[in-house]
């Protein structure tokens, strides 16, 4: 039942997004959001769908499943879209409901809503293309090390990094667990797949409490096993893998600068 | 290389009523190089004992020392942790990482081992522990005596003097527990490394130097196999088996054949056997 979670779903390749540096991506990701929420003109649009679809392109990733990466996201957009074509005031007046003057399309709303789904989708793009091109590995060592100065307020950003670590390592040991446990209850009569929802929210509960007991006794047996390997939070902790920005790294953010500087010129120009 | 001193230890609190000692004035001492399996039923207090080599738990009363180092003093307890590694009994429940290089780099990591030394150590023990084309791959993907091999390795990445395995192959499969042991006794026998193995079976313990057997917290025997296994009635009384190839002989030996019986492996008996046989027929 867990195997459809593709939350950072990784596939290997060898594209010049997945050499890039971690760091360097999810910063430059983290542009692209922000650039994506600055532009609003349909030129400037025009220019980023050129931007995404060359991302696309140079990552090498499968069509499909970047499509795969909407479709969680198809309800919100279909809602999204609905909120703004009949909700935005304007002046020009495309259709009115015969039935209740109240419900009209506008020119403004259609802009509007266009412009709001093509931001949802390039942000799922976006980020998809980020979780696909890097390790989940790779991802949250980035992450530590980025999180790394805001260390002076507290963070931790060594133990947030460790306990996604974990997460990702406990993933398929507790998925299989899961397997194991609903086979067991099956055996003794339990039924997860028939009834109303409430019925099988109800089946759950003889699933969730020996998992949930197990995984804390996993909890436990790690925990001792990171003492005995002299774990001591990230004190004077080194890495075998290094990682380094590069050229090619340097060259992405010229890359990304220089894009960002000609979409918001459109922006304005156009 | 480990000295135990009368030790005693209790899970109870320090002023519960009723203390129950899992471990009772146990004296022990485990020499540089050799390699001795600690033989015992549930609750005999094996584990326990295994879990205080390395400073995971300290002792209620007595001391206990590896290296020269007394467990109870914080200032070396990551140094007795790196000179004593442990392996635990459950494959899954040990690995830190979800790739199997950066699990046996997980140890000199937090040791502060230099990046580039690291890398050496981790392709040394992948070699040793014969995983190296399992380097970049997944520990979820791998069977039992990989994962437990795997485990051993990320232990060696310690440069330990000493690894302590606690029912390191109970959950394993037998051509797993054969793996796991053969990797066990060339880090011996190789490496010089001190093992104290901690187990049920008793054709594993049949490959140590030295026995100690565990009963209610006690070592009530301590010798090498052959003079162990030889005491069948005791061994049985306290509630283990003998190997095999020895509850064999002996019983053949009190159908009056005459038989030695400090016999532990399947070749000697299988020497014995043919030699008596071939008497019979002359």
């Amino acid at each position: 039942m867990f195997k459809d979670i593709t939350i950072g779903q990784y596939i290997e390749g060898d594209s010049f997004i997945h050499k890039m540096d971690a760091r360097m991506k999810i910063l430059l990701g983290m542009f692209y959001i922000i650039i994506l929420f600055i532009i609003s003109t349909p030129a400037a649009y025009a220019a980023f769908t050129l931007f995404t679809a060359l991302l696309i392109i140079v990552s090498k990733m499968p069509f499909k499943y970047i499509v795969r990466g909407l479709k969680p996201m198809l309800y919100i957009l279909v809602f999204t879209a609905v909120i703004n074509l009949f909700m935005t005031q304007g002046q020009t007046i495309l259709w009115v409901c015969p039935f209740w003057s109240a419900l009209k399309i506008t020119q403004e709303g259609l802009r509007t809503a266009v412009l709001m789904i093509l931001r949802l989708v390039y942000l799922v793009i976006g980020t998809s293309i980020l979780t696909l091109t890097t390790s989940p590995l790779m991802l949250t060592d980035g992450i530590e090390s980025l999180l790394k100065p805001f260390e002076i307020i507290k963070l931790p950003s060594h133990e947030i990094a460790m306990m996604m670590t974990i997460a990702i390592r406990f993933i398929p040991t507790l998925s299989e667990e899961t397997e194991k446990i609903i086979k067991a209850q099956t055996a003794r009569g339990a039924d997860f797949e028939s009834g109303n929802i409430f019925r099988r929210a109800k089946a759950m509960v003889p699933l969730l409490v020996p998992l949930f007991i197990s995984a804390f006794r996993r909890a436990d047996d790690l925990a001792v096993a990171m003492d005995a390997r002299c774990y001591n939070g990230g004190k004077n902790r080194t890495r075998m893998k290094q990682m380094k920005m590069t050229a090619r790294d340097a060259f992405a953010a010229i890359f990304m600068l220089i894009f960002a500087v000609v979409v918001i010129a459109m922006q304005k120009v156009m | 290389m480990i000295d135990v001193e009368n030790l005693s230890f209790s899970y109870d609190d320090e002023d519960s009523e009723a203390k129950r000692y899992v471990i009772e004035g146990l004296n022990l001492h485990i020499e540089k190089g050799s390699f001795v399996a600690v033989l015992g039923h549930n609750g005999s207090g094996k584990s326990t004992l295994a879990k205080h080599f390395n400073g995971i738990l300290l002792p209620s009363g007595g001391k206990v020392y590896v290296a020269g180092m007394d467990t109870t003093d914080e200032k070396h307890i990551y140094d007795i942790r790196s000179t004593a590694g442990m392996v635990f009994q459950n494959p899954d429940n040990q690995i830190v990482a979800a790739i199997v290089e950066d699990e046996i780099a997980f140890a000199p990591e937090n040791l502060g081992v230099a990046p580039q030394d690291i890398r050496k150590r981790v392709d040394e023990c992948l070699r040793i522990v014969h995983m190296t084309e399992f380097a970049k791959a997944s520990p979820s993907r791998l069977s039992g005596g990989q994962k437990q091999r795997v485990a051993i390795a990320g232990v060696l990445a310690m440069e330990p003097d000493c690894i302590i395995l606690d029912e390191a192959t109970a959950m394993l499969d037998p051509q797993g527990r054969r793996d796991v042991m053969t990797t066990i006794k060339d880090l011996n026998r190789e490496k010089g490394i001190t093992v104290v193995l901690i187990t049920h079976y008793m054709d594993e313990a049949a490959m140590a130097d030295r026995i100690v057997v565990m009963e209610k917290g006690k070592a009530v025997m301590d010798d090498v196999p052959k003079k162990v296994f030889s005491q069948v009635d005791r061994i049985k009384k306290i509630g283990l088996d003998v190997p095999q190839v020895t509850e064999l002989l002996f019983n053949l030996r009190n159908l009056g054949i005459d038989l030695p019986q400090d016999v532990i492996t399947v070749e000697e008996c299988e020497k014995i056997l043919l030699g008596k046989l071939k008497g019979h027929e002359k």
